[in-house]
């Protein structure tokens, strides 16, 4: 029989002052380079405006295409190369003018630099839809946390599990949005729903976790509260790593394997999969224990201080 | 023994059904995109035909669908009815995988002062829209309202969109055309079959030759010998659905605008619009022989609403009121004294949309007309009446196209990247978990089979990010095997038999399951709820993963330990 990572009894909760600590620095990392890029750099889709594809016959060189766009007066076109120049990406806005126009001034110019081309999408956006999808994508990503934040505080009648999960699939959201930014990735509608498919996954993983510290505090009771998370982590912990480094191998294969429009959706998946597997262990039960804590210490403390007044009022 | 006979009995049954509607999608994808070459060009033929009405005779039984459709003309876009038919069981590839256009029309509205709006400008838009979308000859269009004065139009297989959007965004065009006699109809349809004949083959007479006997049989009237003639006396001619694509391919090619007229006597013919035959069961189309310039313009007609009680035989019967402008009520009052009993068709966009009959001379430029079927028809036709002078602007909002070259390139990538990852993982699972690992591994597949069978059951369209949610399905199908084997392994190393761990690690592991399916779930009906075209695709396949899952890797894998272990208990599992 293989077996990986059975029987280990490591220490997370007693450590997890570390790991808050590497969260919030990667948290940290995505606000400043959502800050120094001005904000998550967001595609055609939201911001309105045009893009199209187009594949080459020979290949083209940056400048020939920088230099076709240039004549023909593409308003801030940018152009970036793909599948070793084979292809180009060029983003545009001439708002006034049909696209098919555009396509065929380009095809004339680059023509005249001896290279064939064919239009493989030209997508356009109005400013007006743009802004419609983007305050949709934005409810879209706030309602799945506030239905996920209700069915975890519903199945596991704890509200700081709850949050425990929500802040965790936050936060990992959140640095998926980072790395794209560091990489200076568009965010678009498919990136979207690579969120949302983060937000499922990630909430998925801290579930199994929850679900084994909710059986455990049952039948260990004498355990304390951290030893018992930190047990149910480690019965775990095969599965969690085994089913992410399974996914992830469908995610790796869709990164390399499903051509330029999946790129950046898998990429985002791939960055999401690994921090909620990584918040799943390490943050999700560590903040809920905390918040439960905090509620208990609150909740002792006003319950002491009512007792004072009973016993004051009955001298 | 007898509950694990049922529960295969089930197994056996679900498979069945799924592979029912697996079938279709398999059919249709095995068909070849697009018509052979060879097609359009007409049948080669030596008999010029006279103008004789003994050719339209409904066609014997021997000539059924299977004959023509051994002309070539099986192929994925055909409106052949067996095709249609197929094509609306089989799954459907969205825009992003089969090449086409997505636009976004805005009904500009502000044009108009808030008085004169009458609320259905947006349902005017798409009639025309739709009616000229017909005529464009697309497989399967989409036309939506979206929100309040949005249009949706999804044209696949187009990958020209300056042709689409030039016939979406020129103004309508509405007429009245008087219906020729049958005498004229049967002349016309005559001419067509004469330059068919002779302008289609007069060079070709090696082969005309070889298959003389073929030209004798299909060659007298290729075009006549298509349509079926009516009961009536009436100047126009049905097609069955089965020859549609010819009929029209041929029609194509005489009424050609470029061309001089080559249809006697001023007639022009044109097709009635599809939903007729469909209302009354038949897909195919009629054909109409008209006057070749219109009688009266769409743009004297100043109103057209729908009303009750017009026919003192059929109170509740819907009508149409119809009121025409000062010079359009002249023009009406002349023709319509000039031509009682015959028909007066109404044509939008070079579509016949009714042809009701003249009764009476019509003076004061308002007019009934009555004799529909339903409330349904007369609303439509009032669209219809009141599309000619549309006051509104489309504005385009977005548009997508996709080039055919780029879709098949995702088809590719994306299969080939799923089938890898389905690889890796499947490797993973037989080393790993040897027995019970190749089980997984059965239930995996499994799960794709009836994935894509609920997409075609549900009709379901499967988009890029569609097949991207198929490869994170098996990532997430895994997850769920995982689980389980993972809690069965730990319940033997507490010593349990293989039958008391495997029935704990289920129990236990199913509600994990379930809360994990759940919360998925909730993310995947959100971002179906959200997402549009392609990422409505990626929610839907998660969606229907996550529910074949729950069946497959619970259900299915359970059924084969217990029928593992029904006989003698396991001393070992290879897990």
């Amino acid at each position: 029989m293989h077996e990986i990572f059975v029987g280990t009894r490591y220490k997370f909760m007693s450590k997890r002052k570390y790991f808050y600590a590497l969260s919030i620095a990667l948290s940290l990392m995505t606000v400043i380079s959502l800050v120094a890029h001005h904000g998550p750099r967001k595609s055609v889709d939201f911001t309105g405006g045009n893009v199209m594809m187009v594949d080459f016959h020979p290949a083209a060189t940056v400048d020939d295409v920088r230099d076709a766009v240039k004549k023909e007066h593409l308003e801030s076109a940018e152009v970036q190369m793909a599948e070793e120049n084979t292809q180009a990406i060029i983003r545009f806005s001439t708002p006034g003018e049909d696209t098919a126009n555009v396509f065929n001034r380009f095809e004339a110019q680059i023509k005249s630099k001896g290279i064939t081309t064919t239009l493989r999408s030209m997508e356009r956006v109005g400013p007006k839809i743009g802004k419609e999808l983007e305050q949709k994508a934005m409810l879209a990503i706030l309602w799945s946390q506030v239905l996920i934040l209700i069915y975890i505080a519903w199945r596991f009648r704890r509200v700081s599990f709850g949050l425990g999960a929500v802040i965790a699939l936050f936060h990992d959201v959140l640095i998926a949005l980072g790395v794209l930014s560091v990489f200076n990735r568009e965010i678009s509608l498919t990136v979207i729903a690579a969120f949302l498919t983060i937000s499922g996954y990630s909430v998925n993983d801290t579930i199994v976790v929850f679900d084994r510290i909710r059986e455990n505090i049952g039948l260990l009771r004498r355990m304390s509260f951290a030893d018992v998370i930190d047990k149910s982590v480690n019965q775990t912990l095969s599965r969690t790593i085994l089913t992410s480094g399974l996914t992830l191998l469908s995610v790796i294969s869709l990164f390399f394997l499903g051509g330029p429009v999946l790129h950046d959706f898998a990429l985002a998946l791939l960055v999401g999969f690994v921090v909620g597997t990584y918040s799943s262990i390490f943050i999700a039960s560590a903040i809920g224990m905390d918040l439960s804590n905090w509620w208990t210490r609150r909740k002792a403390r006003a319950e002491a201080r009512t007792t004072k007044t009973t016993v004051a009022a009955s001298s | 023994m007898t509950n694990l006979r049922i529960k295969w009995a089930l197994f056996v049954f679900t498979v069945l059904l799924f592979g029912w509607y697996l079938l279709p999608t398999i059919r249709f994808y095995s068909l070849p995109a697009n018509p052979p070459v060879a097609q359009a060009a007409p049948a080669p033929n030596s008999t010029p035909l006279k103008p004789d009405s003994s050719a339209f005779t409904v066609p014997s039984p021997t000539s059924t669908p299977e004959d023509t459709a051994s002309d070539n003309f099986h192929y994925r876009g055909s409106s052949n009815p067996s095709i249609a038919k197929l094509r609306e069981n089989a799954m459907k590839l969205g825009l992003d995988l089969q090449g086409g256009v997505y636009l976004v029309y805005e009904v500009d509205l502000s044009k108009i002062p808030p008085k004169d709006r009458k609320g259905d400008e947006v349902d005017r838009a798409i009639e025309i829209i739709r009616n000229r979308i017909d005529q464009f000859g697309v497989a399967e269009p989409l036309i939506q309202k979206q929100g309040q004065n949005r249009i949706v139009v999804q044209l696949p297989g187009i990958t020209d969109p300056a042709r689409a959007k030039d016939l979406i965004g020129k103004t309508a065009r509405l007429e009245f055309r008087l219906v020729k006699s049958r005498q004229e109809l049967f002349q016309a349809l005559a001419k067509v079959d004469q330059v068919v004949v002779h302008g289609g083959a007069a060079r070709d007479t090696a082969f005309a030759d070889t298959s003389a006997v073929d030209s004798l049989i299909a060659g007298k009237n290729p075009f006549s010998g298509l349509f079926q003639a009516s009961q009536n006396d009436a100047g126009y001619v049905y097609c069955p659905a089965e020859n549609l694509d010819k009929a029209k391919a041929y029609l194509k090619k005489i009424q050609d605008p470029s061309r001089p007229a080559l249809l006697p006597g001023g007639t022009i013919l044109l097709w009635g619009e599809r939903a007729f035959g469909a209302r009354s069961g038949n897909p195919g189309q009629y054909l109409y022989a008209l006057t070749a310039s219109s009688d009266l313009t769409g743009e004297h007609v100043a109103d057209a609403q729908v009303a009750f009680g017009l026919e003192p035989a059929r109170p509740n019967a819907a009508g149409i009121s119809l009121t025409f402008d000062k010079r359009g009520s002249a023009i009406f009052t002349r023709l319509t004294g000039n031509n009682v009993g015959r028909q007066l068709a109404i044509v939008l966009d070079n579509t016949v949309k009714s042809a009701p009959v003249i009764r009476d001379k019509i003076r004061g430029g308002r007019a009934s007309i009555t004799g529909i079927d339903t409330d349904v028809e007369a609303k439509d036709l009032g669209i219809v009446l009141r599309a000619g002078a549309l006051p509104t602007d489309l504005i385009l909002q977005e548009e997508r196209t996709v080039g055919a070259s780029l879709g098949a390139d995702s088809i590719h990538k994306g299969v080939l990247a799923s089938v890898v990852g389905f690889i890796a993982i499947a490797g993973f699972m037989v080393v790993y978990y040897q027995l019970s690992g190749s089980l997984s591994v059965l239930a995996l597949i499994l799960n794709i089979f009836y994935l894509i069978a609920t997409l075609g059951m549900l009709r379901g369209t499967l988009t890029l990010p569609g097949i991207a949610g198929i490869a994170l399905t098996i990532g997430m199908a895994v997850d769920t095997n995982v689980l389980i084997l993972e809690r069965i392994r730990e319940e033997l190393r507490g010593g349990k038999t293989v039958r008391g761990a495997v029935e704990a690690g289920y129990s236990r592991a199913f509600t994990t399951i379930l809360d994990t399916h759940s919360t998925t779930l909730i993310s995947a009906v959100v971002l179906f709820q959200f997402g549009t075209g392609p990422i409505k695709g990626f929610a839907t396949t998660l969606m229907i993963g996550l529910v074949a899952n729950l069946f497959c890797a619970v259900f299915f894998t359970r059924l084969i330990y217990d029928s593992m272990m029904a006989r003698r208990p396991l001393e070992k599992l290879s897990i």
